[in-house]
């Protein structure tokens, strides 16, 4: 089983990063093991599309669901494409994330959570 | 001879100078306007032509022929917009993020891929007067401006036309450049405002990356500071016209009207814009040589 959580540093005392496909990191992990590496998002500074570039690099990395804040409507459909589960935690740590993931606290999501383009500038929009 | 329209900032007076251009030269010699601001074109408001043919632009967007895709992530690899992408075997397409380069149905190795034309807005043509007109509209939520923008300029009728005026958007984006790529001269509209000179001198960087012969025409001249003047004076940037900042040129504009009709002193004003674009137009020269 591995498990993504979109952060906005390299270990698990990180904060979530709300966005998406334009997250600071990747951390992936193990939730049983707790073994995990943190891969910087080479879409984040891509012009468009990043929510399908970070789908397809999430699928690529044969992860089984994704802890996030909020997906767009093209990162959503990539996601759902590749059998990738949505949890969405707009805040809290990596730890917290997985914890709250393991105890069964977060809920999926099948569709977007927010319009496109909602990453972009500030995170914020 | 074809002359771009363009400006850093918006609004500040580009549909203004392209419309009363054309309708000063319309008598004197065949003139297109084109209308390639056209996320929100607007020159139409004040030529009211008569648009009679409308022809749908559209891009060649990939559909996969699942049969035949092996899976192999070609198509992904090529795109550069994340348009397709290959999850394990399964292809994935993002219409919306196509740009319509052919590249993925190109490499597929397995033929899978071929194309069909997505509608991404639409150009419209007429008369307005003695002015040939045309002009791009890009449907609503489609982000891709600049195919639109080639739509209308390939309607450029040089064996017919001596003058062709090019209303560009604002900015100093991917439309702009479309817009202003191959003119002959490009006439830059600011205000002098801070705003206006930080865009005029981005406008002014992509002019010379196109490598297009410029000059700048100040509009609502008194507004503001001296900034600009001294800038257009200390890099020797021409000033084809100043037209003053006065209440009566704004209601004729609100009310849709023609400054060139309504004010002799316009009407000489552009004449004398017309004869300093074609000077500096033929003399290829980017910067003003003349006596400071």
């Amino acid at each position: 089983m591995k498990l993504a959580v979109t952060a906005q540093g390299i270990d698990l005392d990180s904060a979530i990063d709300p966005r998406f496909g334009r997250c600071q990191y990747f951390v992936i992990i193990d939730p049983d093991t707790e073994e995990f590496e943190a891969i910087a998002n080479q879409s984040l500074t891509t012009s468009g599309g990043a929510g399908i570039q970070s789908a397809q690099f999430l699928a690529d990395r044969k992860v089984d669901a994704v802890i996030t804040g909020n997906v767009g409507p093209n990162a959503a459909r990539a996601l759902q494409g590749a059998g990738i589960e949505v949890y969405t935690m707009t805040s809290g740590t990596v730890r917290e994330a997985v914890k709250a993931y393991k105890e069964g606290k977060l809920s999926t999501v099948s569709g977007a959570t927010v319009g496109p383009h909602f990453g972009m500038g500030s995170g914020a929009k | 001879m074809v002359i771009a329209v363009a400006s850093g900032k918006g609004g500040t007076g580009k549909t203004t100078i392209a419309v009363n251009l054309a309708l000063t030269l319309e008598r004197d010699m065949p003139v297109q306007l084109l209308d390639c601001d056209v996320e929100e074109p607007n020159a139409h408001l004040f030529l009211h032509p008569l648009l009679d043919v409308s022809e749908k632009v559209t891009l060649p967007v990939p559909v996969v022929d699942h049969s035949k895709c092996n899976g192999c992530g070609r198509c992904s690899e090529v795109c550069a917009f994340n348009a397709i992408i290959a999850i394990g075997t399964h292809v994935m397409v993002f219409p919306e993020l196509c740009h319509g380069c052919g590249g993925c149905s190109r490499f597929c190795p397995m033929s899978a891929i071929s194309e069909e034309p997505r509608e991404i807005g639409v150009v419209e043509s007429g008369h307005a007067g003695q002015i040939e007109f045309v002009q791009g509209r890009v449907n609503v939520g489609n982000p891709l401006a600049p195919p639109v923008v080639r739509a209308v300029k390939s309607k450029i009728d040089a064996r017919q036309v001596k003058v062709v005026i090019i209303d560009a958007p604002p900015g100093t984006s991917c439309p702009v450049v479309a817009s202003l790529k191959d003119s002959d001269f490009c006439v830059l509209v600011t205000e002098p405002t801070p705003f206006g000179l930080n865009d005029l001198v981005l406008a002014i960087d992509v002019a010379k990356e196109l490598d297009i012969p410029f000059g700048v025409v100040i509009n609502r001249s008194g507004l503001g500071n001296k900034d600009l003047l001294t800038y257009c004076r200390r890099e020797k940037v021409p000033v084809l016209l100043e037209i003053p900042f006065d209440r009566r040129y704004a209601a004729c504009y609100a009310r849709g009207g023609r400054l060139v009709e309504e004010f002799p002193e316009l009407k000489e004003a552009f004449r004398r814009l017309w004869q300093r674009i074609r000077a500096l137009a033929t003399t290829g020269q980017t910067e003003f040589r003349g006596p400071s």
